[in-house]
């Protein structure tokens, strides 16, 4: 499959493919004067269809891909202005995280085929979003790559605004203005390395990978390493999100539309620990070393913390919002360990918290489209009238937990493991979490599954239809292949952690 | 050389003002005979000869040629400055026009003034002297105090033209004060001679302050803050072409008209004018996107909205050297279709024949007329500096050379006060998308939506896109020109 698009910018494909999409659907909203009734289901199965041409396109990428090459690869370089380029180009972990993007995208759609209200416009923002979820990870020149970051806030914010629930209108401007806020920050220290790059005589300062290379040849000294990563921290965390910048995201994800948040959940969460991995760890090993205690802290605090607010809450959504922060906390850690088995558990937790915590909004979206109330006092009793969602909602919930065998455990216990060489206390604090989480997805489950059922309202509701059924498989198979067989995932992604590791450890004081 | 020879070679350099000095005069006459049955026909000449002087501009000389015996230069910044003034002032003319034409406000004087005022400005961007300089400034504020009153009988707009002459007079007796403060203490008004004083030694603190007098007066004339005051009510009091046309042109006019003065005749004085610039940045960013977040009235913002913007440009040109120059430039060149853009929108918001300028006018566009809400939507989220689009590689532009030129504060300063006016840029998103929606707009005239449309391409795919030409351009013209 690799000789077909030898040659291609596949990646470019890959990444704008989305958006022709969207442009298409424009093109058809501004000469489509008098509405059909049909309009809104075609513009529907158009974004299915492109969003499954992008995961198709993926796959050639994936496959003309050599998982055992270091490097960055299917590069692409296009020189743009001030020295800067669009440059793209990709190794394991960007591989990983696009693969990941690429098949839930669909399953989102799916998901929003409920939307009524101004579906063009919608079907519009999720394809752009998309594109700019996409570009995030092929990105290798470090402005290309702002530009992807933060341009994801503009159909976040309309999508979150127009679609959401009641506070929507306050939740979107704390989602946008939060995250400008720790990404101007970052802008500013981009700029500086950038100088301080081409100061050195460095031929192409944007390059992430030349970045790199200077980085660890020493060219920041660690005074200003210090400077760097907090600038960059102050993007990352909020994007993670850490404790305790993290109050944002049970906003957004409570008020965001079903799709909306399984992509907050599933992407946008995952481009903090990207951002870890690809500057902080590599490019600041220094200052990364000086905060690790300082993560460390954050991260445990996250994990106990979210996890007995998580206990308490009332609202479906803003339950697994919070079970999100405790288990980004894992991710953190994991990072911040340095080791091979923290960094290789913090990829592989990402990728599985991307299906699992997208799979539990989806389970909360079904009885939210059937019910309109996500609070869990409304339900209880489900598995007498829809069995078939409440044996998923149950796999969910066991991944959720980490239970072996469903994709939620490998993760947890390799960063659990690289945290342990580092500092045992550590690792027990996150163990406490792992036994806490369970406490409140159980609870979560029982409440809303067991017993009978006392609401009358609850009496007509219906079980999965095959829309529903389409959408579940697919995440049903990825949560227990990879937590059967964790070695593919693992296997794949050793080489970006390697790299990773090596590059912290080696400036170890 | 003799005058009759330096007039004849300075003549074919000078051909873009000589179009709108012939254009002015012929279309005064025209009008004086027809009256205002000559209003469509003199804007449409209107349009084209500015629009021309801009084309005509483009191919003046990039390394600097002195005419009209050094009181006028010709060179790359110039020729820059020129060619997005020219652009500026026809589209801007363009939307006043089909305005005017619209509700029945036809006076012919209106082509003609715009005509002088772009005239003025293209002697600003190519002063030599402290005389073309003043010449410039005035003639471009002269013109504009008649803008500002435009509609005679409406009590706001007679408001805005009277405190604007006031106010605007102040700062130009401030800059002639400054200018006879620098004659005197360097013995020259020509640019050249100061600098070569200013390098010998000359001045001390009677130059200093002549220097911070033309800074401060200089500061009026582009409104930056502390030197704002009068902004948001002239903006919010005349009508609303004339705004969109204060808040394009003659901003890029000062920009270069700054740059001028810092980097020629000052160029010595770099260490003392930093000061003064930064401060002026820095009070700029600040106050344009803190004093923005309560204001209802879209114009009203608009003005907070032009000296934030003003502050980030200001900053890219206290960073010194070329790459500070070409990025203020840059930045202009960037920030001016946007603009252009917004008011264009601002100007097609009527609800029965009555402007509806408010924040809660926009309320539910996105459903009522979605073109119209994406076009806003885009430029709303080029000139909150949002990327992809031109306003965020305009900042981008700013903070490196802030950083490159050791202000890292002044960039982080910049970081912040980005910010908070996302805040308020995000308020009137927020009004277009998510509010229902409030009684139908008018219908908006094809004039504003291929401006808006022009506006919004160019605030994405086509100036993102180029921009490697377009930095090419600038930083060729800054340092041939500086």
């Amino acid at each position: 499959m690799s000789e077909i698009v030898a040659g291609w910018p596949i990646l470019s494909i890959l990444t704008f493919l989305p958006a022709a999409g969207a442009v298409l659907i424009l093109l058809s909203r501004m000469s489509a004067r008098g509405l059909n009734p049909g309009y809104d289901n075609g513009v529907k199965l158009l974004t299915l269809f492109f969003t499954i041409a992008t995961f198709v396109v993926s796959l050639f990428a994936f496959a003309a891909f050599d998982p055992s090459n270091p490097e960055f690869q299917l590069t692409e370089n296009v020189p743009w202005a001030f020295g800067a380029s669009y440059a793209m180009g990709v190794d394991t972990l960007a591989m990983s995280l696009v693969m990941l993007t690429t098949f839930l995208t669909p399953l989102c759609i799916l998901a929003s085929w409920v939307i009524e209200k101004q579906v063009s416009s919608y079907m519009v923002l999720f394809l752009l979003l998309e594109t700019l979820m996409i570009g995030v990870f092929c990105a290798q020149d470090i402005i290309l790559f702002y530009i992807f970051f933060e341009g994801g806030l503009i159909p976040m914010f309309i999508l979150i605004g127009v679609w959401g629930g009641e506070r929507r209108v306050y939740a979107a401007f704390k989602f946008f203005l939060y995250t400008l806020l720790g990404s101007l920050l970052m802008l500013v220290a981009i700029v500086a390395m950038v100088s301080m790059a081409r100061a050195a005589g460095i031929e192409n300062p944007f390059s992430i990978p030349a970045l790199t290379d200077f980085a660890q040849a020493g060219g920041f000294s660690p005074q200003v390493q210090i400077w760097l990563w907090l600038a960059f921290f102050a993007s990352f965390a909020v994007k993670m999100p850490m404790w305790p910048v993290h109050t944002w995201l049970p906003d957004a994800h409570v008020e965001a539309p079903t799709a909306a948040s399984v992509v907050l959940a599933a992407i946008l969460l995952k481009m903090g620990g990207y951002g870890f991995l690809r500057f902080s760890l590599p490019m600041f090993p220094d200052a990364s070393h000086f905060f690790t205690p300082f993560v460390f802290a954050l991260s445990v605090i996250a994990i106990v913390w979210a996890s007995l607010v998580a206990f308490r809450q009332l609202d479906m959504k803003k339950l697994i919002a919070y079970s999100s922060v405790a288990h980004m906390g894992f991710v953190t850690m994991g990072i911040f360990s340095g080791n091979e088995q923290g960094i290789q558990g913090a990829i592989f937790q990402m990728l599985s918290h991307g299906i699992i915590s997208g799979a539990l909004f989806l389970c909360v979206g079904v009885v939210y489209d059937r019910m309109h109330t996500r609070e869990i006092a409304f339900y209880g009793g489900l598995v007498n009238r829809m069995p078939v969602y409440a044996a998923i909602f149950l796999l969910f919930t066991m991944g959720n937990v980490g239970l072996p065998g469903t994709s939620g455990f490998p993760g947890e216990i390799l960063t659990m493991v690289g945290a342990f060489q580092v500092n045992a206390w550590v690792a027990a604090g996150a163990a406490l979490g792992v036994i806490l989480s369970a406490a409140y997805a159980l609870t979560l489950y029982r409440k809303v599954a067991f017993g009978v059922i006392e609401n009358p309202k609850l009496d007509g509701i219906a079980d999965l239809d095959a829309r529903e059924w389409v959408t579940f498989i697919p995440l049903i198979v990825a949560t227990l292949v990879m937590g059967l067989a964790p070695g593919y995932v693992l296997d794949f992604t050793q080489n970006s952690a390697e790299a990773i590791s090596s590059a912290f450890l080696g400036a170890r004081p | 050389m003799n005058p009759m020879s330096d007039l004849s070679a300075s003549l074919p350099l000078a051909h873009p003002e000589l179009l709108l000095v012939g254009f002015a005069l012929g279309a005064a006459m025209i009008g004086a005979w027809f009256k205002d049955k000559a209003f469509h026909a003199l804007s449409i000449l209107g349009v084209t000869a500015i629009a021309g002087a801009g084309v005509l501009a483009m191919y003046g000389p990039f390394a600097p040629v002195e005419i009209f015996q050094g009181a006028l230069v010709v060179d790359g910044v110039a020729v820059f400055a020129k060619v997005l003034i020219g652009f500026a002032g026809a589209a801007t003319l363009a939307l006043g026009a089909d305005h005017f034409g619209r509700t029945g406000d036809k006076r012919f004087e209106y082509p003609v003034l715009v005509a002088l005022a772009v005239l003025g400005m293209f002697v600003m961007v190519s002063a030599q002297d402290l005389i073309s300089l003043y010449v410039g400034v005035e003639l471009q504020s002269l013109s504009a105090y008649v803008l500002a009153a435009w509609r005679r009988d409406d009590a706001h707009s007679s408001e805005a033209g009277l405190k604007y002459f006031v106010l605007s007079a102040i700062s130009s007796g401030l800059l002639l004060f400054g200018s006879s403060f620098v004659y005197g203490f360097t013995g020259s008004i020509r640019f050249d001679a100061i600098a070569a004083a200013v390098n010998e030694g000359a001045g001390g603190v009677g130059l200093l302050f002549g220097l911070v007098l033309m800074l401060c007066a200089l500061g009026f004339k582009m409104s930056a803050a502390p030197f704002h005051m009068w902004t948001p009510d002239v903006y919010e009091g005349a009508p609303t072409p004339v705004t969109a046309f204060f808040a394009a042109a003659p901003k890029v006019a000062a920009v270069a008209l700054m740059a001028r003065v810092l980097y020629e005749p000052f160029a010595g004085m770099e260490a003392q004018w930093q000061q003064v610039v930064m401060a002026l940045a820095a009070i700029s960013m600040v106050w344009g996107s803190i004093a923005a977040l309560q204001q209802t009235n879209l114009k009203r913002l608009m003005a907070y909205s032009s000296i934030g913007n003003i502050g980030f440009a200001l900053m890219g040109l206290a960073a010194g050297g070329e790459q500070g120059a070409s990025s203020a430039l840059i930045y202009m060149a960037l920030y001016l279709p946007t603009n252009i853009g917004i008011f264009a929108l601002i100007l097609a918001m009527r609800r029965e024949g009555e402007p509806a300028e408010t924040v809660a006018d926009l309320a539910g566009m996105a459903q009522k007329r979605p073109l119209m809400a994406a076009l806003f939507t885009m430029l709303l989220f080029s000139i909150a500096g949002i990327p992809p689009f031109a306003g965020f590689i305009g900042k981008l532009l700013v903070f490196s050379a802030a950083v490159e030129g050791g202000l890292v504060w002044l960039a982080v300063l910049g970081g912040v006060a980005a910010v908070v006016s996302a805040a308020y840029y995000l308020r009137l998103i927020a009004s277009i998308w998510f509010a229902p929606p409030a009684a139908q707009l008018q219908a908006p005239s094809g004039t504003i939506m291929v401006t808006a449309a022009a506006a919004a391409a160019l605030s994405f795919p086509i100036l993102v896109l180029m921009l490697g030409a377009v930095e090419r351009w600038v930083d060729a013209a800054v340092r041939m020109s500086f």
